[in-house]
């Protein structure tokens, strides 16, 4: 059976996003791509650091890749729509992952200026994948201004810890209608299989694999737990039975008629 | 002349264009972003526009990032 | 966008053919999903479904408790008017009906208010058949406003109104609409509505969204049972719950099984609905919507009533009279319909106290 994944106006038969940071070498890229399966990475936007000369890290990934830059560094709505129209205009696709974080102790997104950039991009056309706390209310509206998918996150960027909202995701992928991603979190490949067993649609993953001791296996590792996470929930679990008899039947009263 | 060069403000020739303020910064042309005045400037125009008194000039470029 | 546009999606569906492919393995599946898809529930809705109303029902039980605690609210209805330009061939108000019409003035209002309110209710309920001439909303909105004094919680089942009006009386006092679509089928719907306004199907079926639109607080939808199909008639009635509830998040929504009643102009049910399906359409219901309100009202009888409030009711009425002026009349006028449970407030606390449950005599008022 063909399990395409229609997204932001492509179709994919991956459901793994890898983010590029944090490689201790950028020529690792192609390799991890082809080991994962993975069709779509982020890339950031940074101001030049003339002291230290570096590569443009787009040499490094395949052509047959869709670009999701991210906004990363913005701190308000206006900063991250600047940088997605720079990602835009420099050639980029219309792909933009709306990442706004104002706050550097635990780099939470700040989701009141996230829905503000959407809608503005939204608007421009772009396909905007905007990356948040998990929190239903902020979901629908992203819904309603324009949002290609919701991306809430799992745990704290970069901390590793695993599938801590579950709850609060388990009721996104309930309620929206668009496709949940989750991203940012995500340690281990048995908690993205977790992840899409509940019925998330994709995973975006980078310190996990990124920071493996071999990231190479570890990108293996992710491209199949998504694999499997997407076919058990395909697949439907069966019925774990919690009423062997019943001690008082609610139902009994039927019978007399 | 006084611009402003990634928010920091630098000396610069009268006349200078961007791909001359590059190629002095020695930036390869290939793999930077240029923003000038917050307008997005395309690569074939950079050698025919000069920058003038006050200008920003923002150069950014792809980094891997989550 | 509305919900006239789903039912649109299911206008060729093949139900038929779907209930044919349900097996038990699926029900068994269904039943311990945390999230029920709309064709799941069709499927709890099938003939193969009533292979499992037991375990159904126990697992609805349970997330009744679970969501909605040990307690039953009740309320009571009271007819304002029985004035009707709609002929409606199941309804005893219709104006094919030579019945005897009559309208409350606000000083009977208030004196049955004060009868139904010696009871201990602080929730009602006020009905009117459609007439625009003889119960305009300015009327409705006076007799709100006398009923205020009385009740803590106000709802209407009268005619559908444009969202402005619904504004008006939401800012008078009413919180709560009941208005059932009666059919869902969109033709039969057309064959039983022969005249007056009631036969603009979709101005109906968008009252109740109108109404949320507007601020109101609980909704309650429904088909009567009776008319048409009962599968696809509940599946419908579920579709609308769970369409308001997910666009309007704050409004509380609820559904009615409401069974077609004996009434002056004798039209027999073209369906039959058995006690057995009644119950798995309540079963289901809560299944799907797990914090769904189910009014349950004086259609049915006692014996029935008692035993289905631990399947997933949460409301009931009490001591209901279907006539005009049926508590201050001495002699009883002809109702809308002939209810089937008459114990009085006392009675239906002293059940469920037995059963194991409080009755909630005010769950809500609104603040000024």
């Amino acid at each position: 059976m063909q399990d395409l994944f229609h997204i932001g106006g492509k179709e994919l038969t991956s459901r793994l996003l890898l983010g590029t940071g944090k490689y201790a070498s950028n020529q690792m890229i192609p390799q991890i791509m082809e080991a994962s399966g993975s069709q779509v990475v982020t890339v950031a936007m940074r101001r030049v650091d003339t002291d230290f000369e570096e590569e443009n890290i787009l040499n490094h990934i395949p052509g047959n890749c869709v670009l999701m830059p991210n906004t990363s560094g913005a701190r308000n709505a206006q900063e991250a729509i600047r940088i997605a129209r720079l990602a835009r205009a420099a050639g980029c696709g219309d792909w933009v992952k709306i990442e706004v974080i104002s706050d550097n102790r635990y780099l939470l997104p700040d989701n009141y200026e996230t829905i503000k950039a959407t809608e503005v991009l939204a608007a421009e056309g772009f396909q905007v994948f905007p990356y948040m706390s998990p929190d239903l209310m902020v979901a629908k509206e992203l819904v309603k201004v324009g949002a290609a998918a919701v991306m809430p996150l799992g745990a704290p960027i970069g901390s590793n810890r695993g599938l801590k909202t579950k709850e609060l995701v388990r009721i996104l992928i309930e309620e929206i209608p668009l496709p949940i991603i989750v991203d940012a979190g995500i340690g281990r490949p048995s908690e993205a299989a977790e992840a899409m067993e509940m019925g998330a649609a994709a995973i975006l993953v980078n310190t996990a694999v990124a920071t493996a001791r071999d990231p190479v296996i570890m990108a293996r590792a992710f491209g199949m737990a998504v694999e499997a996470g997407r076919a058990a929930f395909l697949a439907g679990p069966g019925a774990a039975r919690q009423y062997a008899s019943a001690s008082s039947p609610l139902t009994g009263f039927l019978r007399e008629d | 002349m006084k611009i402003l060069f990634n928010g920091k403000e630098i000396l610069a020739e009268d006349g200078m264009t961007i791909a001359g303020l590059l190629e002095q910064r020695q930036l390869k042309p290939e793999t930077v972003i240029v923003e000038l005045n917050f307008q997005l400037v395309k690569k074939e125009k950079w050698s025919d526009t000069p920058l003038k008194e006050n200008d920003s000039i923002e150069v950014l470029r792809f980094v891997g990032g989550g | 966008m509305s919900f006239y546009q789903e039912t649109l999606g299911y206008k060729e569906f093949d139900y038929a053919q779907f209930f044919n492919r349900v097996t038990r393995e699926d029900i068994g599946r269904i039943l311990y999903q945390n999230r029920l898809s709309e064709l799941d529930y069709l499927a709890l809705l099938s003939p193969a479904a009533e292979e499992c109303l037991e375990e159904m029902a126990q697992r609805a039980h349970r997330l009744t408790v679970q969501h909605f605690g040990r307690v039953i609210l009740l309320y009571t209805p009271m007819y304002l008017a029985n004035y009707c330009v709609n002929q409606c061939v199941y309804c005893g108000f219709g104006r094919q009906n030579p019945i005897e019409r009559q309208k409350l003035t606000l000083e009977e209002v208030a004196a049955e208010a004060k009868m139904i309110a010696a009871t201990g209710l602080k929730h009602i309920l006020i009905l009117t058949g459609e007439s625009r001439q003889h119960a305009p909303v300015s009327y409705i909105r006076d007799c709100v406003k006398v009923l205020k004094q009385y009740f803590t919680s106000i709802s209407i089942e009268i005619y559908p109104l444009a969202e402005g009006e619904y504004k008006e009386l939401i800012a008078a006092g009413v919180d709560g609409l009941t208005l059932y679509q009666e059919v869902y089928d969109e033709e039969v719907y057309g064959q039983l509505h022969l005249a007056g306004p009631k036969r603009d199907y979709r101005w109906r079926l968008e009252g109740p969204e109108r109404a949320c639109r507007a601020g109101i607080r609980t909704v309650n939808v429904g088909a009567l049972l009776g008319l048409h199909n009962w599968r696809s008639e509940a599946f419908f009635s579920g579709l609308h719950a769970n369409y308001l509830q997910n666009r309007y998040t704050d409004v509380e929504v609820s559904i009615s099984p409401p069974r077609m009643r004996p009434h002056a102009g004798g039209f027999p049910p073209r369906v039959v609905i058995r006690d057995k399906n009644l119950v798995q359409y309540i079963l289901a219901f809560r299944l799907f919507m797990p914090r769904g309100g189910i009014t349950l009202s004086t259609r049915e009888s006692a014996l029935l009533r008692d035993r289905l409030l631990k399947l997933g009711i949460t409301k009931m009425s009490a001591g209901s009279c279907t006539a005009v002026g049926g508590r201050i009349l001495g002699e009883e006028p002809t109702g809308q319909f002939d209810i089937s449970d008459d114990r009085d407030v006392r009675a239906m606390a002293h059940m469920l106290y037995s059963q194991g449950y409080q009755p909630v005599f005010k769950d809500w008022q609104t603040l000024e």
